[in-house]
């Protein structure tokens, strides 16, 4: 997929992230998700309501990957992570660190920045 | 309800086949199993067939119908597709429906074309099993998302590169011997130590190749195993599937598998056997973090505990446990739509005697097949028993 092709929420959270306000998609229970969703997949809720994204997450885990796939290959070798931002957890890239120095709970905050190999968008974590 | 029969199976050759097509590659698979079967093509009532990404691969969708006339079989055929679990789901349908009366014969089976492409399209392709919005675009390759995994097991419970090494020498070791698989090269800890790195901690030891190949096997009811008079000691005695969250960050741990632990549960209970029972295991390593996790996961290891099996050597072919007495996907193969019944045909091969590495398990009565697809978001296992 491309990016001329719409996404509908998908496209919409990331520009929220861009303009410094990310979201998440939160349950009555707490259960935290990434949209779109209509029901917690957890718990089964239907009762869902957009909350602001903590301005920090710590990542959970990470790998730095040096085989990478085409839309990926010029930013290879690159680090990719998933980092908990409260109830819900995130896939980005990391940026603004060797990739020797990231380590677990490392804090973060999230933004939007470019593939180097395609000029797309992409969800990055800055150490903060 | 009567456990369906193995009468017979088929692999191919697992390799770098960029010519074949896959229809060529089933037709292999299949005739070998029918042959083998002794059963007239005539009767099957199914095929349920796995295929993963035919259409990125060979341009080529509805391959159900394209794969019965490659067999010569005259049936209704069903292609399913669960990332590399899809086999396992076909098999998991052809026991439903042999189990409720509607079939007496069913060809199950799978095929994957691969290499044709490439290993960097292949790379692409094989990312589609994984949350294209949230993984892909934020750079996840499939070796990535178990490095990801590895690191989370590394923190929780201990355990090192060195212990994922023991996996794939071990599974290089047990290769050997085994003609359809894609490397037949024994390797030391110290080559996969040094190995290059495709995704930190893991290098390319950890990873299994990218390969063409397919598998097959024929399943009958029993009374129409005793009928026909068929050599089909091996029954299919349980079956269990498991899902989770497609992507990992959903999930709430990272270095276990639970949809395996509810397959493994579902397919002892309904086999009627423990985990305890089991003389021998072929898991879903397609990269050697996953086969600790499969282990774990079929309850043969607490977890925790699976990282140190290879290496105190409980799953090696003189151990206590083998795990992949085929040299498993990481030096087998594993093209990925026919893995799953690839796991069928090397357990019931082992149990009937007939495998090159039988004799690790000399009185072995007991097999599991552990398939897992995407990140290991859908599961099945199957529990097979020798019943003559």
């Amino acid at each position: 997929m491309t990016e001329t092709t719409l996404n509908g929420e998908y496209d919409d959270w990331i520009d929220q992230i861009e303009a410094g306000e990310g979201y998440y998609v939160e349950c009555e229970e707490g259960h935290g998700w990434l949209p779109p969703r209509r029901v917690c997949p957890d718990c089964g809720s239907r009762e869902l309501s957009d909350e602001s994204l903590p301005a920090s997450g710590e990542i959970a885990t990470h790998t730095t990957i040096t085989v990478a796939t085409p839309q990926f290959e010029d930013d290879a070798p690159y680090v990719t992570a998933i980092a908990e931002f409260g109830p819900v957890s995130i896939t980005g890239l990391v940026r603004g660190v060797d990739p020797e120095d990231v380590s677990m709970g490392d804090a973060v905050g999230i933004e939007v920045g470019e593939r180097e190999t395609t000029g797309e968008r992409a969800v990055v974590f800055r150490p903060r | 309800m009567t456990d369906p029969r193995i009468a017979g199976a088929g692999v191919t050759q697992f390799g770098k086949h960029p010519e074949r097509t896959g229809r060529d590659l089933f037709a292999d698979a299949g005739l070998e199993a029918l042959d083998q079967s002794g059963v007239d093509p005539d009767d099957v009532d199914a095929l349920y067939y796995g295929n993963f990404m035919g259409e990125l691969a060979e341009h080529q969708g509805h391959q159900g119908p394209l794969m019965a006339e490659a067999i010569g079989i005259d049936a209704p055929a069903t292609r399913l597709e669960a990332a590399c679990a899809s086999a396992g789901a076909a098999v998991r349908e052809a026991v439903k429906t042999l189990r409720n009366g509607e079939s007496d014969v069913v060809v199950v089976g799978g095929a994957e074309r691969m290499t044709n492409i490439g290993t960097a399209a292949a790379t692409d392709a094989l990312a589609i099993a994984a949350d294209d919005l949230y993984e892909i675009r934020a750079g996840m390759t499939f070796p990535g998302a178990y490095a990801l995994m590895a690191r989370a097991y590394f923190e929780e419970f201990g355990g090192s590169h060195e212990d994922l090494a023991h996996v794939a020498v071990k599974n290089h070791e047990h290769a050997l011997v085994n003609d359809h698989a894609q490397i037949q090269k024994a390797i030391t800890v110290e080559d996969a130590m040094e190995a290059p790195t495709i995704a930190a901690p893991l290098g390319l030891y950890d990873s299994c190749p990218i390969t063409d190949g397919a598998a097959a096997a024929v399943l009958t009811t029993e009374a129409y195993a005793e009928d026909h008079g068929l050599d089909a000691p091996v029954a299919i005695s349980g079956t269990g599937q498991g899902g989770d969250n497609l992507a990992l960050q959903d999930r709430p741990h990272l270095a276990r598998t639970p949809a395996a632990d509810k397959a493994a549960q579902e397919a002892y209970a309904d086999a009627g056997i423990e985990a305890g029972d089991v003389d021998v295991a072929e898991v879903h390593d397609c990269f050697t973090i996953a086969e600790v996790l499969a282990i774990e996961s079929l309850g043969l290891f607490e977890p925790g505990e699976g990282i140190h099996a290879a290496t105190e050597g409980t799953t090696t072919r003189d151990g206590e446990m083998p795990v992949n007495l085929s040299g498993g996907l990481k030096a087998k193969g594993h093209p990925v739509g026919a893995t799953g019944v690839a796991q069928l045909a090397t357990i019931a091969w082992v149990l009937d005697g007939t495998h090159p590495r039988a004799d690790a398990v000399p009185d072995g009565t007991v097999g599991v097949a552990h398939n897992a697809g995407g990140t290991v978001a859908s599961t099945t296992v199957h529990v097979m028993e020798v019943k003559e």
